[in-house]
């Protein structure tokens, strides 16, 4: 079960903790670390210039690591790795862990600590980096003895990357990574207090199987759980299988291919008519790796109003029945799951009756004639959704897009349609603002020979600019989509429909020239302020295939995203656009 | 809507055996302050096998809270098992150790109490006793009531802890 390291003369030879850590690091076949250096981890930034398995990526803040980190699992659905110092270089990843932990991707942030001596001493740098991250972290270490290293890291990958994935910390005193001992690798592990499910209870997915097959009015709303689970072949195969309509979550887009006819468009708060409508109206509704979370149906009581039947299928069995009675549950790994959906129904004789069927689809198609995703596109001044439309157009929908928050993460997942999973990568639980352009360096690493764009805007994008540094020190050819509209626009929507227009501390003054600065990096700016260079400004941006090139399109102040659901309203007390 | 079982809030003990490691209660602990849930009483201690501690909490919500509860300590990596134990009929005590005024003339009155209650008196001074006292969370409430507030100094209660009654046991 254990592997030598090292000497092959039975493992004499002791290695220090920093070390063993790079060794294991090494054997999980980590590619990169997104890191900054200082005191507390001096020991294993030495180890680490000793060897070049292991890639180094130094950021310009810790949190630019963990959303580095962040964004190459989710673009490559390996284990994202962050190392970072004790102190403010843990309280500064916090963000970025919180971040990863709604979302549920697996990553290790390894934190350096003071010496064990100086534990609970109010040391110089010292927090307790174990109790600010609980909360926030699938699970956490403090790795007090250098024997215990190698197993706590074992344990780590092993429990970020199983059951419903999550970010673990492991904080290494100091003195516990100058510390030496025998070095062995476990090949395995098994912990008696942790073993997800992963098999679905045959007779539940049998009751599943009934309640679909019978159905008159269905739904399928898939989330992130398809994404993370690479469960996008399947879905596609299930839903095309049925005929049925099938709606994304903001995390699962991709997860079902977009431009096909059974997409109805992404839901919740800024979801289509059509998909808010159906999911409100369906008599049987299949939740496949979603959460029924508040910026997807609204108020519960109201969601609850119409009576269907739930089928909701998810690995994580506290998800199932939080926020809304479901009347089959499922709990497993969903590829297995919806293999064997798929194989039960593609044993027996039954099929979904197509008149009723039909009717349904004539239902959803009148929905859609509402074209609620309508904006003008003869504004003289550039419209947002247009940018997306054309980047889309330009990219074949074949880009990894990340963003930010706000206005232009939702015009991005409504106007680029996301035909592949692991290709819209934005901080959909936590919604963390200076998300887009770490995560696009990560993505950019995971994926050399992809095109990858930040779509961002000027609030968001200046919280972790300083990143541009790290994309000229490694060359990363970025390119940034700013929707610069002058405004924390999603703030100031709010404050326009539900404020009374009182723009309190919505409006950003004393904006940098995005154009200058992008050329103090090193890197390329181009400002674009009129809709007939939308589409030249991009295609130049994409022909520079060796820059970062920033494009500053000067949009409308006054668009807003629509549909809106108002918070805490109705997922069917849509606000429309106006008509054009 | 008509209160159901899955709506009004009970009273409800909750025993989990977890490995026992530095930092697991903090991790149950901050659990329920993190999602509002109640803890009335906690108590944890390591079992017959030390790698194990048994916690007992006593906490209140509808059912739908009570799941949540138990699926969310399930999700805990040191978590091993979790059992409510009031889906079976189970026993449920909890020690107090109280210390009372007993100067002379209360002596006789302040035994007798104790003896109604099968309280023990473990300790003896010129003027106080203290009495320990088992049973479940309202008979201790019901000495306190009737020794009457004037007479107590000080009180230290455990909390309760739970067992299932019959065949069906706790462990790995």
């Amino acid at each position: 079960m254990f592997k030598a390291f090292g000497k092959k003369s039975a493992g004499i030879m002791e290695l220090s903790g920093a070390e063993i850590l790079i060794k294991c690091l090494q054997a999980e076949k980590v590619e990169y670390v997104f890191g900054y250096p200082g005191g507390s981890v001096l020991f294993i930034y030495d180890e680490l210039f000793k060897q070049t398995k292991v890639k180094h990526v130094l950021v310009r803040h810790e949190q630019g690591a963990t959303h580095a980190a962040d964004g190459y699992s989710r673009s490559s659905r390996k284990v994202g790795v962050a190392l970072v110092t004790s102190g403010p270089g843990v309280t500064n990843a916090v963000t970025g862990i919180a971040t990863a932990y709604m979302d549920s991707i697996p990553m290790v942030v390894i934190t350096g600590q003071v010496p064990t001596h100086a534990i609970g001493m109010d040391a110089f740098q010292e927090c307790d980096a174990v109790g600010i991250t609980r909360p926030c972290v699938k699970h956490n270490f403090l790795v007090k003895d250098v024997k215990d290293l190698a197993l706590t890291v074992k344990k780590a990958f092993y429990l970020a990357t199983t059951g419903r994935p999550g970010p673990v910390l492991i904080d290494i005193p100091k003195d516990v990574s100058a510390a030496k001992c025998k070095f062995e690798y476990p090949e395995t592990i098994t912990m008696r207090s942790y073993n997800p499910v992963v098999k679905g209870h045959p007779g539940q997915i049998k009751k599943a199987m009934q309640l679909l097959l019978d159905a008159k009015r269905p739904m399928v709303y898939a989330g992130g759980g398809v994404i993370l689970s690479e469960a996008a072949p399947q879905l596609t195969k299930l839903v095309k299988m049925l005929g049925f309509p099938c709606t994304n979550t903001l995390m699962g887009l991709g997860g079902f291919p977009a431009t096909d006819k059974h997409f109805v468009g992404m839901l919740g708060m800024h979801g289509t008519y059509e998909a808010n409508m159906a999911m409100q109206h369906c008599d049987v509704l299949v939740a496949i790796g979603a959460r029924f979370d508040d910026r997807v149906i609204g108020d519960p009581s109201h969601f609850g109003q119409v009576p269907r039947k739930i089928i909701h299928i998810d690995i994580d069995p506290s998800s199932i029945s939080k926020r809304v009675k479901v009347d089959v549950p499922i709990v497993g790994h969903l590829p297995d799951v919806l293999d064997d959906l798929i194989r039960l129904i593609e044993a027996g004789k039954q099929r979904p009756e197509p008149k009723a069927l039909q009717a349904w689809w004539a239902q959803i198609d009148l929905w859609r004639t509402k074209n609620s995703l309508r904006y003008d596109r003869k504004s003289k001044i550039i419209k947002p959704q247009f940018v997306i439309e054309k980047l889309y157009e330009l990219t074949k929908g074949d880009a990894i897009v990340t963003s930010d928050v706000g206005q232009h993460q939702m015009w991005a997942a409504q106007f680029y349609k996301f035909d592949k999973p692991r290709r819209w990568i934005n901080s959909g639980g936590l919604g963390t603002m200076g998300f887009g352009l770490p995560a696009a360096i990560g993505a950019k690493l995971a994926n050399p020979g992809a095109s990858v764009v930040c779509v961002t805007g000027e609030a968001s994008f200046q919280m972790c600019i300083q990143e541009l540094s790290t994309c000229k020190q490694y060359r990363l050819p970025i390119k940034v989509v700013n929707l610069n509209n002058r405004y924390m626009g999603m703030v100031r929507q709010w404050q326009q429909l539900f404020h009374g227009n009182r723009y309190s501390e919505s409006y950003m003054d004393a904006l940098p020239d995005f154009v200058k600065l992008a050329e103090s990096y090193g890197h390329v700016g181009i400002r674009i302020d009129k809709p007939a260079d939308v589409e030249s400004a991009l295609k130049e941006a994409f022909k520079r295939t060796d820059d970062l090139v920033f494009m500053d399109f000067i949009t409308d102040q006054t668009e807003n995203v629509y549909p809106m659901v108002g918070g805490g309203k109705g997922l069917t007390e849509m606000i429309l656009a106006e008509e054009l | 809507m008509q209160p159901t079982a899955e709506t009004t809030p009970m009273r409800h003990i909750i025993s989990i055996l977890l490995e026992n490691e530095a930092g697991a209660l903090s991790r149950v602990s901050g659990l329920f302050s993190a999602r509002g849930y109640n803890i009335e009483s906690l108590t944890v201690a390591p079992t017959e096998d030390a790698s194990l501690s048994r916690m007992t909490i006593v906490t209140s919500g509808s059912g739908d809270v009570i799941e949540q509860i138990t699926k969310q300590l399930n999700k805990l990596v040191e978590v091993v098992k979790v059992v409510d134990l009031f889906e079976a009929p189970h026993i449920e005590r909890e020690l107090m150790l109280i210390k009372v005024r007993a100067t002379a003339k209360e002596r006789d009155d302040m035994k007798r109490m104790s003896d109604i209650f099968r309280g023990r008196i473990i300790d003896v001074s010129e003027d106080t006793f203290t009495i320990e006292l088992t049973g479940t969370g309202q008979k201790l409430d019901a000495f306190i009531e009737a020794l009457g507030r004037s007479v107590i100094l000080e009180t230290a209660r455990t909390g309760a802890c739970g067992i299932s009654r019959g065949q069906r046991v706790l462990r790995i």
